[in-house]
């Protein structure tokens, strides 16, 4: 990864087993998780993670556009992942490119893994995620984002879907790669978990692992997803909260 | 509709199949289906490779010509790497421009090929920040009958692996030489059917699954690239287990694409 880039690496960990913005190998980057941050959408969250910013909406269950993508038996999920162009260093032109349309899918399947489909025969349900900043982990952020508007909007489901990256940078596994890591990490491997089963229905890697290094990666993401399902859980009840204390929130 | 019909009625044989450890064209849950690899298929590729994973077949062809490096890559070749999903391959392609199954074989395939440092793309280098190599790698998906990421993996490291770069011809070099070939990435694919994890899917294996997931692994014990697809889930035991498998999977595959010969 980056090897064949002619920059000089960054120290990336401390020799006191610290990474360059001083977390634990442990430790997630700080994030915020607002329910329904949106006004048009059925259901939408916005999450602020490390210094990603992404934004969230479900739309549905509604008609199938185009119509022949419809099923009988159950409802489409129609994902869309989506990079605004001056979410990153360089403009990037507007537009789902490959990565942009890889990712739509994974996610889909994902969220379809969780969904009870059945339940909605002959309709869509539209989930748009869209990244403002980015700084690496931006589908592990658009997942937790969905996630939190799909239950926002009322959709029935297995479970929430927390989801985090898990690298090694300066030889050690660490957990949530912010950019430098992961630009010069040597690798990366991002998954989503279904909390109340321990399963995963996301899960990319690209690096150099070996067999011991990536059970350790497993068990890291595991953990560090049940961290980020709280936070979420969090988050929804401050949006439903009833009483004196209730968020003011839309 | 009858289509419909017919799919169901595979998916619950598929599946009740599984249940007793066994295959529709009774393999075992950790057996390929008959390999076969015919490299130097289309002569007007400087490297190509027809590769046959039971009826599944690909054809990759590799194109090197002289471009230009990206701005942030002075020093190094430029690798491309694309996967057309022919409507001549299987009753479920259209025509048009590529669908997310394509990119993503595209994509999970050129994952492992860069990750796993396949070829040295700084000796793809002619003048730094000026003039270097375009490595193509094109695979046309000719017969779909399951498992299109291992086959077309494959099919692109043995016409990576038999590639000569046309160094004459261009007036770049005095001679032709061969592509140098420094890591021989292996893509695995799995897919669960109820609580079997099987290896190599069919058509109707995959479309069956409940979550498929490919690793792909290099000869000196690294894992490079994964991906999980389709609706379903898998627990981080099973994973550490299919990585187990795609290991010794990946040594006998990796001698054949080396070798070419059966």
């Amino acid at each position: 990864m980056g090897s064949v880039g002619a920059k000089e690496v960054p120290v990336l960990l401390s020799p006191e087993g610290l990474r360059i913005d001083g977390r634990k190998l442990d430790e997630l980057r700080p994030l915020s998780i607002r329910a329904g941050a949106l006004h048009q959408a059925d259901g939408s969250a916005a999450v602020e993670w490390g210094a990603n910013k992404v934004l969230a909406a479900v739309y549905g269950p509604r008609e199938v556009h185009p119509r022949h993508l419809q099923q009988n038996h159950k409802a489409v999920i129609q994902c869309r992942y989506n990079m605004a162009a001056f979410s990153v260093d360089e403009r990037k032109r507007p537009g789902l490119d490959r990565r942009s349309q890889e990712i739509s899918k994974v996610i889909g399947e994902a969220f379809e893994s969780v969904v009870f489909v059945e339940e909605y025969p002959r309709t869509s349900i539209d989930i748009y995620i869209e990244v403002l900043q980015a700084n690496a982990g931006t589908r592990c952020a658009g997942v937790v984002a969905a996630s939190v508007a799909l239950a926002d909007a009322g959709i029935p489901m297995a479970d929430l879907l927390p989801a985090v990256a898990v690298g090694k940078v300066g030889g050690a596994i660490a957990l949530d790669l912010k950019k430098e890591e992961d630009n010069f990490g040597e690798a990366d491997l991002p998954m989503a978990l279904v909390p109340q089963s321990g399963r995963l229905v996301l899960l990319q890697m690209e690096g150099h692992l070996t067999e011991p290094e990536l059970a350790q990666a497993l068990d890291l993401g595991v953990k560090g997803c049940r961290e980020i399902y709280e936070q979420m859980k969090r988050a929804l009840r401050e949006r439903y909260a009833v009483g004196p204390t209730a968020g003011a929130s839309s | 509709m009858s289509e419909e019909i017919d799919a169901e009625i595979r998916t619950t044989h598929v599946l009740d199949l599984a249940a007793e450890g066994k295959r529709l064209d009774g393999r075992g849950p950790d057996e390929y289906r008959k390999i076969t690899i015919e490299p130097g298929f289309v002569t007007t590729a400087d490297g190509s490779a027809l590769v046959r994973i039971g009826d599944t077949a690909v054809v990759a062809g590799i194109k090197l010509e002289p471009g230009k490096p990206f701005a942030d890559t002075p020093n190094a070749g430029v690798l491309t790497t694309n996967a057309e999903l022919i409507p001549l391959s299987s009753p479920t392609f259209e025509p048009g421009p590529p669908q997310p199954g394509a990119i993503e074989v595209s994509r999970v395939v050129d994952r492992a090929i860069r990750a796993a440092e396949t070829i040295d793309l700084t000796r793809l280098c002619v003048t730094p920040g000026e003039k270097s190599w375009v490595c193509y790698v094109d695979m046309h998906v000719i017969d779909h009958s399951g498992n299109l990421i291992d086959t077309s993996l494959l099919a692109a490291l043995s016409a990576l692996t038999h590639a000569i770069v046309p160094a004459k011809r261009f007036e770049i070099a005095d001679a032709d030489y061969p592509l140098d070939i420094q890591h021989y990435p292996i893509e695995c694919t799995f897919v669960r059917l109820g609580d079997a994890i099987v290896v190599d899917p069919t058509f109707d294996e995959e479309r069956s699954a409940q979550g498929r997931l490919t690793v792909a692994t290099d000869e000196a014990g690294h894992v490079v690239a994964m991906q999980k697809g389709l609706i379903g889930a898998f627990s981080p035991d099973d994973v550490k287990d299919t990585v187990r498998r795609a290991f010794r999977h990946g040594d006998e595959l990796r001698a054949r694409a080396r070798g070419g010969a059966p």
